[in-house]
């Protein structure tokens, strides 16, 4: 039924990275074999299995084995973040902050796969929930549905809403995977779904694809067609090796395409998304959105809420300003009149994208510097004991020093720079 | 039934941030003379560190033109002074130091127009955030940390989005944010901020009383706190106000690109930049219903 059917399957993968990891097609049946006879680890092997201690040792210059310095390790990595957002923001690029999101999970036979621990599925589901939380801590007002790919068939999970705790109790419910995976289908079954929202909405398709094929009952190239002209975003995260479908598909409608090379690396990959991307002038129109500020309800007011169709005193909810219908959470539409109901704090939880706080200069310790020997935020000695590194930081704007630890939660947590909150010149 | 070490551990040993406000304009002409406010302080400090020999203060001092920490039991303990009285005595120095230190400031800044400034609640909330992150890093038995705002002056609209970020942190970081307004007006930010973080917001009556307002409500512990009733926040203001008139509105409209509020509909975003189209006709999105 779909495509020429069998292993191979109907687009066939250029995997260039397929050197990094064994090739799976082939594996495939020894896989199965071995899971048939109900080969299980034995305990002293999981234990090395599971948290590989091996990959945290590196080797030093006179050969010697020592732990990596994950902290060091973690900051750069932090800065090269940092400085790469800071980079596209200093042209100052509107972004887009009210996004329609459908996060595709591939749950076809190469989601089983073990490279993964405990397997691929598993590391996407955990990753995916972690993934949606941070997602609407930064789009307060974007919503996200999702979908599977199972038996080459697509399946709507959930339908598009800003709820974090429905969209994962749906995910965690349905883990389990047969059969090929098929983009094609996936692509018009969201294609079918991004069409009826709001033009100012941002359209987006975030694949996290584990197989390396795709069994189509079309020409898949049509599809991608459609999605560009349709202006939806698509971006693809693989987790074997790259395939030129996805890549191209990525070209075509604006997105991004990378392929993960482990758990943790995945995880960050997938957490690049959470943060708005660039609005691109053309995909949305910038327009006004009426939308309401309700109110709780007064203590002694009992109603029925318009969501649940529960009898609830006034306290427990929200009125709409326009149409004094109850409803129950914020944000959401007024059920009755159609009104986008938010209140100031979901507004204000996305100011910090508008004015980011500037990246900090890297600075070395000098001997015999006047003061300043303390971070300047949790007043931390700056000057390391074991005196390996006397690397800190310092905010341009107001010359406070910070420490790395409070550098990162400034910059990823926080939005403020404490220095030049702390100074009234600075704080405009 | 909770585990014997965890109740050892983690439900008992708090650390308190306190945030003092320091502003003169508003202890010049306040009900309670800032001698006697500071009296009650070093009480309520005390009173928290006799509690349990592993609670942790901090005080920070949020001036008109600067913040900076002026106590830390964590130091004061460590420098091996058991003397209470000289621990105190210090902090009281350094507390001088920095109403002058901030005075000489504020008179060297002429953006300040005499009275009626606020005091620079966004920076000391982040430096009590920036410490807290400290101690989250100390290990896994960490004390429970907590932020207790004594705030006087009006709030200052300039720090909105300031504050509201570090609300935003320190519900992520799961850190209630609890406000006791020693002022005569209530603090619409600090509403919201005790009322997201899961704080408790007060205004005393009888500020004369101000250590029996602190003792009784703000020196419990977080675990405590499940099994007492301790006051509710009722109304907190969630709505919006406009950007071009500072109006407090029920309906707007809201930038689709940068989420700036207006109260009437504009051609172009004066924030962002961006022209409008033309008006949503907001009826479309109306969901299908049956």
């Amino acid at each position: 039924m779909y495509g020429v059917g069998g292993g191979g399957g109907g687009f066939n993968a250029s995997s260039t990275a397929s050197g990094r990891r064994r090739n799976q097609e082939e594996d495939e049946e020894d896989d199965e074999e071995e899971t048939g006879d109900g080969r299980v680890l034995e305990a002293w092997e999981r234990a090395y299995a599971d948290d590989r201690s091996w990959e945290a040792l590196q080797e030093d210059e006179s050969g010697l084995l020592r732990p990596i310095d994950t902290k060091n390790l973690v900051h750069s990595q932090y800065r090269r973040r940092l400085l790469l957002r800071s980079a596209a923001a200093a042209v100052r690029i509107q972004k887009g902050l009210i996004r329609y999101l459908y996060i595709v999970i591939d749950l076809s036979r190469a989601a089983s796969e073990m490279d993964y621990r405990p397997s691929r599925m598993a590391v996407v589901a955990k990753c995916a929930e972690a993934f949606i939380r941070e997602f609407f801590d930064q789009n307060p007002l974007s919503h996200v549905g999702l979908v599977t790919i199972k038996d080459g068939i697509s399946h709507r999970l959930t339908d598009i809403g800003g709820s974090p705790e429905s969209q994962i109790k749906a995910l965690m419910g349905k883990l389990e995977c047969s059969g090929d995976s098929s983009l094609q289908n996936a692509l018009e079954l969201i294609h079918g779904y991004l069409n009826q929202i709001p033009s100012y909405g941002h359209k987006e398709v975030l694949i996290l694809y584990s197989a390396l094929n795709t069994c189509d009952p079309g020409d898949v190239m049509e599809t991608v067609e459609k999605c560009k002209k349709s202006k939806i975003r698509c971006s693809v995260i693989g987790l074997a090796a790259e395939i030129f479908i996805c890549k191209h598909l990525c070209e075509e409608t604006g997105g991004s395409y990378t392929v993960a090379l482990d758990e943790s690396h995945f995880k960050e990959l997938l957490l690049e998304h959470a943060p708005p991307p660039p609005a691109i002038a053309e995909y949305a129109a910038a327009n006004l959105i009426k939308m309401g500020f309700p109110q709780r309800g007064a203590e002694d007011l009992i109603s029925i809420c318009s969501c649940h169709k529960k009898i609830k005193s006034g306290a427990e909810g929200y009125i709409c300003p326009r149409c004094k219908v109850n409803v129950c959470e914020l944000p959401t539409e007024c059920r009755t009149c159609g009104l986008t109901l938010v209140s100031s704090p979901h507004l204000a939880r996305s100011y910090h994208h508008l004015f980011p706080v500037a990246p900090f200069d890297e600075v070395t310790f000098k001997l015999g510097q006047k003061g300043g020997q303390n971070c300047y935020g949790c007043q931390q000695s700056l000057i390391n004991s074991d005196s390996q590194s006397n690397l800190h930081v310092r905010c341009p704007k107001c010359n406070q020093h910070f420490c790395f630890d409070c550098d990162i939660y400034i910059h990823e947590s926080l939005h403020n720079c404490p220095g030049c909150e702390s100074q009234r010149s600075f704080s405009s | 039934m909770t585990s014997a070490h965890s109740k050892l551990y983690s439900d008992d040993v708090s650390l308190v941030v306190v945030i003092v406000d320091t502003n003169p304009f508003f202890w010049a002409g306040a009900a309670l003379p800032f001698a006697d406010f500071f009296g009650h302080l070093i009480h309520f400090v005390n009173s928290l560190l006799l509690l349990n020999h592993l609670n942790q203060v901090v005080v920070i001092a949020a001036g008109v033109s600067s913040c900076a920490y002026v106590f830390d039991s964590g130091n004061a303990a460590a420098s091996g002074s058991p003397d209470v009285a000289a621990t105190f005595a210090k902090a009281s120095r350094k507390v001088e130091e920095f109403v002058k230190q901030d005075a000489r400031d504020t008179a060297g800044n002429g953006t300040v127009a005499g009275g009626g400034a606020a005091s620079l609640f966004s920076g000391a909330l982040s430096l009590a955030l920036c410490y807290i992150q400290r101690v989250f890093r100390s290990g896994t038995r960490h004390p429970q940390p907590r932020i207790l705002c004594l705030q006087g002056s009006p709030d200052g609209p300039e720090q909105y989005v300031a504050v509201m970020n570090s609300i935003f942190s320190a519900q992520r970081s799961m850190v209630p944010i609890d406000s006791c307004i020693v002022g005569t007006q209530d603090s619409a930010f600090l509403q919201q901020a005790s009322y997201i973080t899961g704080g408790v917001y007060l205004k005393p009556q009888e500020l004369s009383g101000l250590f029996q307002y602190l003792a009784a409500v703000f020196a419990s512990d977080l675990h405590s706190r499940a099994f007492l009733r301790l006051p509710k926040t009722l109304g907190v203001d969630f709505r919006a106000s406009c950007f071009c008139h500072k109006k407090t509105i029920d309906m707007g409209y809201v930038c689709s690109v940068c989420l700036s509020i207006f109260c009437k509909y504009h051609k172009k975003c004066s924030t962002c930049g961006s022209e409008f189209s033309r008006v949503m006709p907001d009826l479309n999105s109306m969901p299908d219903q049956k």
